[in-house]
């Protein structure tokens, strides 16, 4: 079986929860979530998955515990969470922005608000994925700091941002300055494609990987059980 | 005891042009519709509008009632982006207090405590900070010493919520999974008025649910109004969900045409404008 780039896609969201732990994780949008409960599925078994709304559910669905938004914000405080948020803009510091585009005080694009950005970067392990990776999305500086980035994360002793997913690859700020580091590209994709859709400079290693092959049972997972509807290859271009 | 049920239109009665208001629920869901199209029918105006934003936001806006915001997001859920809000914010019609959700959820924690501010970890680095510059910050005394956002007060002079259940006396109560906040809202406030999908006696409340769904204690409820579909069209499990049509509607419908048809047609005979 050949995996489609949506595909890779969930893989390389999935990776993000391995060796996680008895911890939540909270996916943002369709493909972070299929690769939540893939992980939940194979290699991090003991993960927490909610039904996007106030309950604790299995992957089957059964309800195993209670997390309404209050809840939901200790936990967060907690630390026992890793969540995967999207990004209208993201930075080679890993700052991010959901809010507005342009001045704040009287944006060119309101968007969604800072929501609970600012307090799932300072407590608990924060994760990105942009569907559409480009210059508009990957830029020089946000004009929002929603998202807190390494270079705002002085004293912050919970922050980290163990990586950022788009569909050309996945990022990691593993450099001496926590500046954007290319991690791997999916097959199909090119460095230079990724340098060209990219509005700073990128860290690039001399060798970049791509990113893993699904098993046969991760396959089969994503698309007989967790996405049946093939609702992935929406979101990202095959 | 004081019987405190009243109508939609009592509850605007008391409600004054310049007030801080604070809404319930959370994005579209549960939020006090019914309350809110009464409250469009009056000429109040001038408002200080505290959040979790949805369509409530998003009409007051579209209304010109709003003078100040105070939110997190404002989204109707299944359509991200609210339209009107963003047209409002686009056009700079408003002030703006944007902070984070867990920031949100301790400044109406510290107002119902009668605190100034409570210690929280969110913001710090963030562009909260710099687009609220009356934010301070304060610094643990302990070995840590780490430094937090002293969120303020939330404090209001009214908050409206919808919830499932009340009795006539403001004992109110929640049937779906999550309560969000309103309890904090009715205890953040100087007075709350409390809609719901109907009025029963007390007894009955515990009959078919747990004693834990009884959210809002009488001692912070101002007012009771029976409105059988208030929440509509944001969702109100699991009496009804989201009404999915009529929200892209609102959403899609030019203000003055939606109002003239939701708001029952007295919107511009008594609004001020």
């Amino acid at each position: 079986m050949t995996a489609t780039r949506s595909e890779y896609c969930v893989i390389a969201c999935a990776e993000a929860w391995r060796d996680a732990g008895e911890i939540l994780a909270s996916p943002m949008g369709l493909i972070p979530s299929v690769g939540a409960r893939l992980a939940r599925l194979t290699f991090s078994p003991d993960l927490l998955l909610t039904d996007g709304e106030a309950l604790l559910v299995r992957p089957d669905g059964t309800p195993e515990g209670w997390l309404p938004y209050r809840r939901h914000l200790t936990l967060v405080t907690g630390g026992r969470r890793h969540v995967m948020m999207g990004a209208s803009q993201i930075d080679r510091y890993g700052n991010q922005n959901i809010s507005c585009i342009g001045d704040w005080a009287r944006p060119k694009r309101q968007l969604l608000g800072v929501r609970g950005a600012p307090v799932n970067t300072l407590n608990n392990p924060t994760s990105y994925w942009v569907p559409r990776h480009s210059r508009r999305v990957f830029v020089e500086k946000v004009d929002m700091v929603c998202g807190v980035g390494y270079d705002h994360a002085d004293g912050a002793r919970h922050h980290r941002i163990p990586r950022v997913v788009s569909d050309l690859g996945v990022f990691d700020f593993a450099t001496p300055d926590h500046s954007m580091r290319l991690a791997s590209v999916h097959p199909g994709v090119t460095v230079a494609q990724v340098r060209e859709a990219t509005g700073f400079d990128l860290v690039v290693p001399d060798e970049v990987p791509y990113t893993r092959e699904p098993t046969e049972r991760e396959l089969r997972l994503i698309r007989e059980v967790i996405d049946p509807q093939n609702a992935r290859s929406r979101e990202v271009d095959a | 005891m004081s019987d405190k049920t009243m109508t939609a239109d009592e509850v605007v009665s008391r409600l004054h042009s310049g007030m801080t208001l604070g809404i319930g629920g959370w994005g579209s869901r549960r939020k006090p519709m019914a309350l809110l199209r009464a409250l469009l029918r009056s000429p109040v105006t001038d408002l200080t509008i505290v959040s979790y934003g949805g369509p409530d936001v998003g009409m007051l806006a579209a209304a010109g009632r709003v003078r100040k915001l105070v939110t997190a997001f404002v989204t109707l859920d299944s359509i991200p982006l609210e339209p009107h809000y963003r047209a409002a914010r686009e056009a700079g019609a408003f002030e703006l207090m944007e902070i984070d959700e867990a920031m949100f959820m301790w400044g109406l924690h510290a107002a119902a405590n009668r605190l100034p501010f409570l210690p929280v970890r969110a913001g710090i680095g963030s562009d909260v900070m710099r687009v609220n510059p009356g934010l301070r910050t304060v610094t643990s005394p302990y070995d840590d010493q780490e430094t937090f956002v002293a969120m303020p007060a939330l404090g209001m002079d009214a908050a409206l919520v919808h919830v499932n259940r009340a009795d006539r006396l403001g004992n109110g109560q929640y049937l779906g999974p999550d309560p969000y906040f309103d309890d904090l809202f009715c205890e953040a406030a100087d007075a709350a008025y409390v809609s719901c999908e109907r009025i029963v006696d007390t007894a009955e409340l515990t009959k078919e649910a747990p004693p834990q769904s009884l959210l809002l204690k009488r001692h912070s409820v101002t007012g009771v109004v029976e409105a059988p579909g208030g929440a509509h069209f944001t969702s109100c499990v699991p009496d009804y969900g989201r009404d999915e049509a009529v929200q892209r509607e609102y959403a899609t419908t030019p203000w003055p045409e939606f109002a003239a048809r939701y708001l029952g047609g007295g919107l511009h005979d008594r609004d001020p404008e």
